[in-house]
């Protein structure tokens, strides 16, 4: 099987208060794994984990093959996060934020005017500082930050929250093209017919607990028939993950716009 | 780490030629702490003159606080703190480049304050070399002391409040060797100001490798 992550019986605690309370869950590489629960269900805490920023209380994580908590230092330039606060600076320009982001990757300020572009954003906005965009294009160019960025694995929180109908298409375009290059999404939301459309696989949260997380044994991208947990399977070519039967290696990214590929 | 530094350094600074907090706030702030300074000792004129050089490096610590408060705003505002971990910059990096920008505002309030004492203090500047290597070190001990604790701060419900009660204390040799050396310099007293100097020499390196060794887990804590 080809997983990007793998979590076992995760335990993570904010302050004394456990916001993972023994999760199950298997990512295929190149799949859009949808996330739904409640508010307080420990989404957003997942999300963090898988990230390698909130560390394991106990438990198991695999994220990209390496250990989210021994190994988040090798582990977070390789994932590309967007939270509910979208990390940008007010002062910089569209363009300058987008370019501290690529340049702090290490990757070619080339990236820069493709994620710009990918993401909608003219000559004129491109040169507007972040402050003055709307919440939606704040979005956008949060996103075309981590799309800059090059990441194997894509972790987004609400992506939507924000987005007109035009812009909620692009995004679902551009993580079509990211999952078929190769690259995973995970994608926390409420908004269940926005996702139902794009998800490979919906996944539960109540109380710090995946539901249905856990693949059967055997089951991959290419031999599956049906979605589990309910979400619609995606057609298309099914590019193969960085690793086979175990987890991925990690490495440099050397991806262009949409494109990710696992170097060791 | 070099070219980590240079970039978040000039993100830093780029920011602020932009918002002119620094030169629309920070700088009238520590222009009004001295003004405020010669009307206590007005009746008084040349203990205005004795204490000048303590006022003066009081005025840059309280200058310095809300600069280093500034730049980790920057950070956590919009939880831009999360994008610096997931990057590749070094810890390291982000810390020198840090501590370049806010010593970078710092030299230049430095300057426009030592202009505000002689104007309003009726100062009389000498002993430039002194002046000017004490200030340029106490101004990178100053940086980074206050950017490993505005680090430290980050994290924390009551930053605000917190970063001034923590940092001030800790750059009270700062203040003291800086004001000696300054005094030596301006012939304000007869002791040897370059040993002052060595001080704020020994704070500015044990803070600029502590910091640089230790960032990483200051980063983790925010």
């Amino acid at each position: 099987m080809v997983l990007s992550a793998r979590l076992r019986s995760a335990v993570a605690l904010a302050g004394r208060y456990p916001v993972l309370a023994g999760a199950d869950l298997d990512v295929r590489a190149g799949e859009v794994l949808v996330v739904r629960g409640p508010n307080g269900a420990g989404k957003t805490s997942l999300l963090r984990v898988l990230a390698g920023l909130l560390p394991l209380s106990s438990g198991e994580a695999e994220v990209l093959g390496l250990d989210p908590s021994a190994d988040a230092r090798s582990l977070r330039p390789l994932v590309g996060l967007l939270g509910h606060k979208n990390g940008l600076y007010d002062e910089l320009t569209t363009e300058q934020n987008v370019r501290f982001v690529a340049r702090a990757a290490r990757r070619d300020v080339d990236v820069v005017p493709a994620a710009l572009e990918r993401l909608g954003f003219g000559q004129r906005l491109r040169q507007a500082p972040a402050g003055k965009l709307s919440a939606g294009q704040r979005r956008r160019l949060a996103l075309a930050c981590v799309l800059a960025k090059g990441p194997l694995l894509w972790l987004l929180d609400e992506p939507h929250a924000g987005l007109d109908a035009e812009h909620r298409e692009l995004l679902d375009g551009l993580l079509r093209e990211v999952a078929a290059d190769g690259c995973s999404v995970v994608l926390a939301s409420h908004e269940h017919r926005a996702t139902a459309v794009l998800a490979d696989r919906v996944v539960n949260m109540a109380g710090g607990v995946v539901l249905d997380g856990v693949l059967p044994l055997g089951l991959s991208r290419g031999s599956q028939g049906d979605p589990v947990g309910g979400g619609p399977v995606q057609a298309g070519p099914v590019q193969a993950g960085p690793v086979e039967a175990g987890p991925v290696e990690a490495g440099p990214v050397q991806a262009g716009v949409g494109e990710a590929q696992s170097v060791a | 780490m070099w070219r980590d530094a240079a970039l978040v350094a000039g993100k830093d600074l780029r920011i602020e030629g932009r918002a002119k907090v620094a030169v629309n706030q920070v700088a009238p702030y520590a222009l009004v702490v001295l003004l405020l300074f010669g009307f206590a000792f007005d009746q008084d004129k040349p203990l205005l003159v004795q204490a000048a050089p303590g006022l003066y490096w009081m005025a840059v610590l309280f200058s310095g606080l809300l600069a280093v408060q500034r730049s980790f705003s920057l950070e956590s505002a919009d939880a831009a703190m999360d994008a610096l971990r997931l990057s590749r910059l070094e810890p390291a990096g982000v810390f020198l480049g840090k501590v370049a920008a806010v010593a970078a505002q710092l030299l230049l309030l430095e300057v426009l304050l030592a202009l505000g004492v002689v104007v309003l203090f009726q100062s009389r500047l000498s002993g430039a070399a002194l002046l000017a290597a004490s200030a340029a070190v106490s101004t990178a001990g100053v940086a980074a002391a206050g950017v490993v604790y505005g680090a430290l701060c980050t994290g924390l419900r009551a930053r605000e409040t917190l970063l001034p009660l923590l940092l001030a204390p800790v750059l009270a040799p700062v203040v003291l060797a800086a004001t000696e050396a300054w005094r030596s310099a301006l012939g304000l007293s007869r002791g040897d100001g370059w040993h002052w100097l060595a001080l704020l020499g020994c704070f500015a390196a044990v803070y600029l490798a502590g910091g640089a060794v230790g960032f990483g887990a200051l980063m983790e804590e925010t």
